[in-house]
């Protein structure tokens, strides 16, 4: 019997939560992909623990930015991707859903290697998944716009000039405020394909500590390749090697216990 | 060896600079002579008249009739290449963008069409205007031009699309617009004053060029008012006024070169100011 008029304290709580408790934000099924004759993703099984940051580890190649794309489904753009299988997101099939695929993307931010700003202001690059959402009234989307960019903490670097390109800021501005536009949509999950291996030491760090911060709303899918960066981070591994899932677990597990030979091997060349 | 490597650096910047700065200099060369010959023989009639009798021989009048006819000419052959060359760009950089080869071979094609001197365009429009029972006329000059240009406007459209990475068509994509709402409101944007550049170098080709419209617009003293009249263009009236033997004349010639020159200067420059004035715009 639980009482349920004691409150835990939430860093408690956290401690108290096995790494893969929360129920899945995603779940992936005998997903395949295929590029003519070359199979990229082999048959995987997975699930992203909600408000959890699962890092995907893995030599180059092996398939890790493609399984990002197929969860928001920007495999669409490349005709020669044939993928197979089922991704559910609360219940909806993504792949599989030939409706409002826009609607569905916004329910995931993506984060990339490089800052993409949109050619517009500071302003509008937040806003603009909320105009996509209809939002019209100017007060709610300054509200908004203000909202995210504390969030990230470039509020106070940038409200002087919102109007001002978002082209005119530095790299690691431009994917802080990447990152802005992103949650403005309120998405569930954000897709991150190594967010910090164009930044600075500085800018990698804030980006770090947003998702450590934000991870209590957001279920976190990171791609990295700088090994420290997952052992500071994870909450969920995966290692994945030439298509294929080799391990997942616990950061304890596959840090410290690395049961395959490749893993093992990954490991070492990363230290 | 660090010593032989600064005096090697030092002469490659030298030379590049060299380069450049001659280049520089013959552009301004160019104007100069065509100012110094010419701005004697510039007046309001030239611009604002059609030749009068004996025009060409010295008598009253000016050029009204080839401005008007190669504005017309240039606009409508520009006109037409955007539409064309729009399409072909997109559908070289979206839907070939998978298909190397292809793409490799048709961007081929157009860089040989655009190498392709105007006087071949001009002996091809020649041939279709004769099979179609046409006349020489704005029409066939607009068509002539046309063709001659799409190349270079799909081709210049071609490298503004390409520079644009896939990372931003998917950061759109991402935020959950649609691929029309990402091809309007992000991806030409993204492009646009390269698109007005694209414009712009086609139009200059389309208005500057004389032996595309030789055979194919034909020459009149008169506006067109028609597309199926003839009409009259600069650079054939410079052409006419220099094989003059009167130097009245000759001067004349000049004096339209300085009129198409600030033409060509006024449009490239409104349209920068213009590409300017949207983006600021685009930001607020
Ligand atoms: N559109 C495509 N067409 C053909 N092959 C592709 C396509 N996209 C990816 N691949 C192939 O799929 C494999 C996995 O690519 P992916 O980009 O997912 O790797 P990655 O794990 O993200 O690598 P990296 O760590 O270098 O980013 C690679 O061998 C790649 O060449
Ligand atoms: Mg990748």
């Amino acid at each position: 019997m639980k009482s349920p008029d004691i409150e835990m304290p939430e860093s408690v709580v956290e401690i108290l939560t096995p790494s893969v408790a929360g129920k899945p934000a995603l779940k992936i099924s005998n997903l395949n992909v295929h590029a003519g004759d070359h199979h990229i993703l082999k048959n995987i099984n997975l699930e992203i623990p909600e408000n959890r940051i699962t890092v995907l580890l893995g030599p180059s190649g092996c398939g890790k930015t493609t399984l990002l794309k197929c969860m928001n489904r920007l495999t669409d753009l490349y005709r020669e991707l044939e993928v197979t299988g089922t991704i559910t997101i609360g219940g909806d099939d993504i792949l599989n859903s030939t409706t409002d695929i826009p609607a569905l993307r916004q329910r995931m931010g993506l984060l990339s290697q490089r800052p993409y700003p949109l050619p517009v202001s500071i302003f509008k690059n937040v806003a603009y998944g909320l105009k996509l959402k209809g939002v019209r009234d100017k007060r709610l989307l300054a509200f908004s716009v203000e909202k995210h960019l504390r969030e990230v903490g470039l509020w106070e670097e940038v409200k002087g000039r919102l109007n001002a390109p978002a082209t005119s800021l530095s790299i690691g501005q431009q994917q802080r405020l990447c990152l802005a536009r992103g949650l403005a949509v309120k998405p569930a999950i954000i897709l991150a394909d190594e967010p910090t291996s164009a930044l600075d030491p500085t800018s990698s760090k804030i980006i770090e500590n947003l998702f450590r911060e934000i991870r209590k709303h957001y279920t976190i899918v990171l791609v990295t390749h700088v090994l420290r960066q997952a052992i500071r981070l994870a909450d969920h591994v995966i290692f994945m090697h030439d298509g294929e899932i080799i391990e997942q677990g616990s950061p304890g597990e596959l840090f410290e216990n690395a049961r395959s030979d490749k893993l093992r091997a990954y490991l070492i060349d990363g230290n | 060896m660090k010593r032989i490597k600064r005096v090697e650096e030092k002469f490659y910047i030298g030379l590049s600079a060299f380069m450049t700065y001659s280049l520089i200099a013959v552009l301004a060369f160019i104007i100069l002579v065509i100012f110094v010959k010419g701005f004697g023989a510039l007046s309001w009639d030239m611009v604002i008249k059609v030749p009068k009798g004996g025009y060409y021989y010295g008598g009253e009048g000016g050029v009204l009739n080839a401005i008007a006819g190669s504005l017309y000419i240039a606009l409508g052959a520009t006109l037409i290449a955007i539409v064309i060359g729009m399409p072909a760009a997109l559908y070289l950089n979206v839907h070939l963008i998978r298909y190397r080869r292809t793409q490799n071979t048709i961007r081929y094609f157009l860089d040989a069409l655009w190498g392709i001197p105007s006087i071949v365009y001009g002996a091809f429009g020649f041939t279709l205007m004769l099979f179609f029972g046409m006349n020489a006329s704005l029409l066939a000059g607009i068509i002539t031009v046309a063709l001659l240009i799409s190349p270079i406007m799909v081709r210049t459209f071609d490298e503004v699309l390409s520079t644009i990475p896939k990372g931003l068509h998917e950061a759109s994509l991402a935020l959950g617009s649609t691929r029309s709402e990402t091809a309007f409101r992000v991806i030409f944007k993204q492009g646009f004053s390269g698109f007005i550049t694209a414009i712009l170098l086609s139009f200059g080709r389309g208005i500057g060029d004389a032996a595309s419209v030789l055979f194919t617009a034909g020459y009149t003293d008169n506006i067109p008012v028609n597309l199926d009249e003839p009409a009259a263009t600069l650079p054939l009236a410079i052409f006419f006024q220099l094989g003059s033997p009167i130097p009245e004349v000759r001067d004349r010639a000049y004096a339209s070169a300085i009129i198409l020159t600030v033409i060509i200067l006024s449009i490239s420059l409104g349209a920068r100011f213009l590409s300017k004035r949207y983006s600021k715009t685009n930001l607020k």
